[in-house]
């Protein structure tokens, strides 16, 4: 074909795709943004108070705790997919759960994937206030209590700016979603595991179109992320 | 009475001895000038008093109440007292939640907490900024956000930490003008610390001089700059002239001493025979002939060895026997038209020639 070039057909279609908002695409939009967020939710009502505690208590090996939970950033998400596979699997020790390729097993997946990040930002974010304006809490006369308070309030936007980049992550990953989801049509096929397959298969226009959707999304992240720095 | 006592205070950060043998006494109404240089301490000290971090040894009794054997009052005293950062300090939230936070904390009720930020941000001149965001305001605009927010809290006590020390002159005179009324009107009790010499001046009622973590002298401002007790303070109150001499006799109240073979007469009885006399260059006048009348009690010939414009003033180096730094008004030198090489007559007080102890002697 003269303008067979399947880059190029592939882009078209795949604006068809996302314009005519074709039921597949919408579906593996919604899923991969339902198990993401949930995850980042989860995350984010687990690590937020477990980073607070530990940067608000001294305790001895508070130091080795902080730099496990910097290098547990760039775990990769295959490691995690594995364990957690094992862990969810009928031979492990969750197995009776029954989560094991389900949108609830992913879930729980990325959830454990991205606490380690969100804990980690949370204790640099409240790190950030600076020696000077704890001491003006104190002689402010803030109880205690009143002074966690002041300083979460202030360390705000920096521990926003954390969750955001939580849910980048684990809405961008492929490694966990594909071992422990199964990347199952109808079911737990998400963003990433369908653009792999759909690649494989030179399936390109679904792939570039779903690309576009995942790319979308992460700009939109980083946007608000920008935003946020910014107050 | 006395409203803040403290007796050898010592405080140390790792193995860092930063404070020791810490002695002062604040009467209550009294604005007391820390002055020192950095690192001396001044900011530990403050924060010490403030009950913000504790002392590692001493005692310290603040509003008569014992606070080392006291931790539980601590908030309940450091309510009744407020302090003043040198780096503006302001919170991202609005000027007025900003200003807020000290009667927040106190539990105060809301009409009071709007009434009293209201008032206090007219006393600095930001109500147009009521609503803005602190932190886009300039650093003097934060510093007055950072003053109405402890004066709203209506302290007995207020600890000013180099205030002014980044400022412009206009906000350094705003804050200045309304500590002193405060103090006038109030009776607020004041410590402030400052490097600048002048401002400890002009505000304290009494100055302490800190040098290495402890407090070195105290007194009138006018003593301090007069009468230093050692060579360190008398550095850092900047005296130009420090000579070493010795004391050799006694001419009716006056003491002679003798430096390179040159007597001077010195007001101070001798506290030592090895002495070093403490001259302010702005206390040696310089004459192009021998005065006719002259009341000053040294009076002799020298060299001009060195001019430096340090505006508004010059400072003249004279050589005659010993080297002596004068500070002249500029427009003095010039009619003087001083040059290098030049004869000219030195004069001198008794009282100007201030003598303490040779180190070492």
């Amino acid at each position: 074909m003269v303008n067979g070039n399947p880059i190029i057909e592939g882009f078209i279609e795949a604006i068809e795709l996302i314009v005519t908002l074709d039921p597949q695409v919408v579906e593996i939009t919604i899923r991969s943004l339902y198990v993401s967020l949930t995850a980042t939710a989860l995350a984010a009502l687990i690590a937020l108070p477990l980073g607070a505690l530990i940067y608000f208590y001294e305790f001895r090996g508070k130091h080795a705790v902080v730099s496990t939970l910097q290098t547990l950033y760039a775990l990769p998400t295959v490691i995690v997919g594995l364990l957690m596979f094992l862990m969810l699997s009928n031979i492990g020790p969750f197995g009776f759960l029954r989560l094991l390729y389900t949108p609830g097993g992913m879930i729980v997946t990325q959830t454990v994937l991205i606490i380690p990040l969100l804990m980690g930002l949370t204790v640099s974010a409240l790190s950030g206030i600076d020696r000077d304006k704890r001491y003006t809490i104190t002689a402010l006369g803030a109880s205690r209590l009143q002074t966690v308070m002041t300083i979460i309030a202030e360390a705000r936007f920096a521990v926003m700016a954390g969750v955001l980049l939580g849910f980048g992550r684990a809405i961008a990953e492929v490694g966990t979603v594909m071992i422990v989801g199964g990347n199952i049509r109808g079911a737990t096929r998400v963003l990433t595991t369908a653009i792999a397959l759909n690649t494989s298969m030179a399936n390109y226009s679904l792939s570039i179109a779903l690309g576009i959707i995942l790319l979308a999304v992460a700009l939109g992240v980083n946007i608000t992320l920008s935003l946020v720095q910014r107050r | 009475m006395t409203i803040i006592e403290a007796r050898n205070i010592t405080k140390l950060y790792g193995g860092l001895e930063v404070l020791h043998d810490v002695n002062i006494s604040v009467q209550e109404g009294e604005i007391i000038g820390l002055i020192g240089p950095s690192g001396s301490g001044k900011s530990t000290l403050l924060r010490i008093l403030d009950l913000i971090e504790p002392a590692n040894g001493g005692e310290l009794s603040i509003f008569g109440i014992d606070v080392v054997s006291e931790r539980g009052r601590w908030l309940d005293l450091r309510r009744r007292m407020g302090m003043l950062f040198q780096r503006p300090v302001v919170f991202n939230a609005s000027v007025y939640d900003n200003v807020a936070m000290g009667l927040r904390y106190r539990r105060a009720p809301n009409d009071k907490v709007d009434r009293k930020v209201k008032d206090a941000l007219e006393a600095v001149g930001l109500s147009r900024y009521i609503q803005s965001r602190a932190t886009d305001l300039s650093g003097g605009e934060q510093q007055r956000v950072a003053l109405s927010r402890v004066l709203v809290t209506d302290p007995a006590i207020l600890f000013l930490d180099e205030p002014t020390a980044n400022l412009d002159p206009g906000s350094t005179a705003t804050i200045e003008a309304i500590v002193a009324e405060l103090n006038r009107e109030t009776g607020m009790t004041v410590l402030m610390s400052t490097h600048d010499l002048l401002q400890g001046q002009r505000l304290a009622h009494r100055v302490a001089v800190m040098i290495d973590g402890t407090i070195a002298q105290t007194g009138p401002s006018r003593e301090i700059f007069r009468e230093p007790k050692n060579r360190r303070i008398a550095r850092f109150v900047g005296v130009q002239n420090i000579l070493p001499g010795r004391v050799v006799s006694r001419r009716g109240d006056l003491t002679v001493v003798e430096a390179q073979g040159k007597e001077i007469l010195s007001a101070t009885p001798p506290p030592a025979s090895e002495v070093e006399m403490v001259i302010r260059g702005e206390d040696i006048s310089l004459h192009r002939r021998k005065p006719g009348y002259e009341e000053a009690e040294n009076l002799f010939p020298a060299t001009v060895t060195g001019i430096e414009p340090t505006a508004p003033f010059v400072s003249v180096m004279v050589h005659c026997g010993c080297d002596l730094s004068a500070l002249v008004t500029a427009r003095r030198a010039e009619t003087l038209g001083l040059d290098i090489g030049m004869e000219v007559w030195v004069s001198l007080q008794a009282k100007a020639v201030h003598l303490i102890p040779r180190k070492g002697s």
